[in-house]
């Protein structure tokens, strides 16, 4: 494997151990807070924690059947799509990893993404509107983007983000709801107020922090992700071309949400955005500008 | 003493583990590249299987591209009659190109192109066809890479004691794209 592999599975490895690492501090903190609320620091801390461990492991073992869950995706035979599976199987074949398999979301938006542990338990699935628009080129620029990243670990460190994230943001909703509606019902003491105002601030705070850092980490990504593709396809006008008809189309993807949105080739949420996200550019944003990708694929294409 | 013992052992073991992790990645490629080979070989043989099913089915359509099944079905026989692993990657190339001219012959007859037996064959040799060109593809990006560690230091050390030799790519087909620079 060419050493860009090498330092780009060496970063997963260690953005997934971050990930693991900052949502159990952030989960404990949680605890903490949720310990005042029930009376005893300790036993809330405790609580959280084994419920984080407990959701650690389901992420890691089953986070790939919860992201294509949720994603709306279904496994699909050989016979139903074979030029899909032709393409899937090809393209493992270029990257040396084993033969992923292959979902399909029944949505006309056209996108894809991969998801899995790691090679050998990798999944792709894409749309039926990918699938309707793209011709056999472009279907196997969007597969190569995916297949590196099966190769290159992305698809962990994705799917560890959208898993343990999307619960920090669940658990965040559960308590502005637990505090709302007890808050009104009990009196409390003003020092212990402010505490559970800096705790009601933290758990507001919680989603935020968890989403930048999730982004910090799907953008870079993308470019290596394109560029690896062409490597694999060596034909940078495929992907070039599917990106083009990515930029090109707007139809809302439905079962995106904030918790997922990194996984997909081009950021499902994009057409929702408007005004004050839009101004807000490309911090909040999970995909660098397509416009970007398109045409540092089109140099690699003049390089070539 | 026990400290310039320690040391020096210190410095076998580690050099013994890089002698190791050395050997490792060389079979490691080995493997690779053999696997690419299997593939190539599992993907010519579906072909070959294939190939006399689709003669049967053009037949029916296209009376008057006789000379064109002929060629197909020649480059096939020839795969069957070659020695050398040379002969037959040259016949497998022929049959490549028989196939494609048969399949843009066929874009000429409608009713061809709406028979689902058609379609299908046509798809599945498509897909074999881009799985022999990645395994190749796969097989010569391996031994650039094992060319490279035969070559360099300290690898070179590795495959002179235990005989690993550069190797040839194979022969690029007209058909296969040229590697593309790119930039990480």
């Amino acid at each position: 494997m060419p050493q860009e592999y090498y330092d780009a599975i060496a970063a997963n490895r260690r953005s997934t151990f971050f990930l693991f690492g900052a949502f159990l501090v952030l989960i404990i903190v949680v605890g903490f807070f949720f310990g005042m609320w029930i009376g005893s620091e300790l036993a809330g801390m405790v609580i959280t924690f084994f419920l984080a461990v407990v959701w650690g492991l389901v992420s890691w073992f089953a986070g790939d059947k919860i992201v294509l869950g949720v994603s709306g995706a279904r496994k699909v035979e050989k016979r139903e799509y074979p030029h899909l599976f032709h393409t899937i199987e090809g393209l493992a074949i270029a990257a040396g990893v084993p033969t992923p398999e292959a979902y399909v979301i029944d949505d006309a938006s056209p996108n894809a993404f991969a998801t899995g542990r790691d090679p050998q338990h990798a999944k792709i699935a894409v749309t039926t509107g990918l699938l309707k628009m793209m011709n056999r080129q472009e279907l196997e620029g969007v597969v190569a983007h995916e297949m590196s990243h099966v190769k290159n670990y992305d698809i962990r460190t994705m799917m560890v983000a959208a898993v343990l994230v999307g619960i920090v943001a669940l658990i965040g909703n559960v308590f502005i709801r637990m505090m709302f509606y007890s808050g009104k019902s009990r009196d409390r003491e003003g020092g212990n107020a402010a505490l559970m105002a800096i705790g009601f601030l933290f758990i507001l705070a919680s989603p935020v922090v968890a989403q930048l850092i999730k982004m910090a980490i799907s953008r870079k990504r993308e470019f290596m992700a394109d560029a690896s593709a062409v490597e694999l396809t060596r034909n940078p006008d495929g992907l070039r071309m599917a990106l083009k008809k990515l930029a090109a189309d707007h139809t809302p993807l439905k079962r995106a949400n904030g918790a997922t949105a990194h996984l997909y080739i081009e950021d499902p949420m994009d057409k929702e955005k408007k005004g004050f996200f839009k101004s807000l550019g490309g911090m909040f944003s999970t995909h660098p500008p397509i416009g970007e990708r398109i045409s540092r694929l089109a140099e690699y294409g003049m390089i070539g | 003493m026990w400290i310039i013992l320690g040391a020096i052992l210190l410095v076998l073991v580690v050099a013994a583990i890089a002698l190791v992790m050395m050997y490792n990645s060389f079979i490691s490629l080995k493997t690779q590249m053999e696997n690419s080979l299997a593939q190539i070989d599992v993907q010519t043989k579906r072909r070959f299987d294939l190939v006399p099913n689709l003669v049967e089915t053009v037949k029916g359509y296209a009376k008057h591209e006789k000379s064109t099944l002929t060629e197909v079905t020649k480059a096939r026989a020839a795969i069957s009659k070659a020695g050398s692993p040379g002969e037959k990657m040259a016949a497998e190339n022929l049959l490549s190109g028989a196939l494609k001219t048969l399949f843009a012959v066929s874009e000429n007859y409608p009713k061809l192109l709406a028979n689902q037996n058609f379609l299908m064959l046509q798809e599945e040799l498509a897909g074999i066809e881009g799985k022999i060109a990645y395994a190749r593809q796969f097989y010569n990006d391996a031994i650039m890479r094992w060319n490279k560690k035969v070559q360099s230091f300290p690898s070179n050390v590795i495959a002179g004691v235990f005989g690993f030799k550069a190797q040839e790519h194979l022969e690029a087909t007209a058909a296969e794209r040229k590697a593309v620079k790119v930039k990480f």
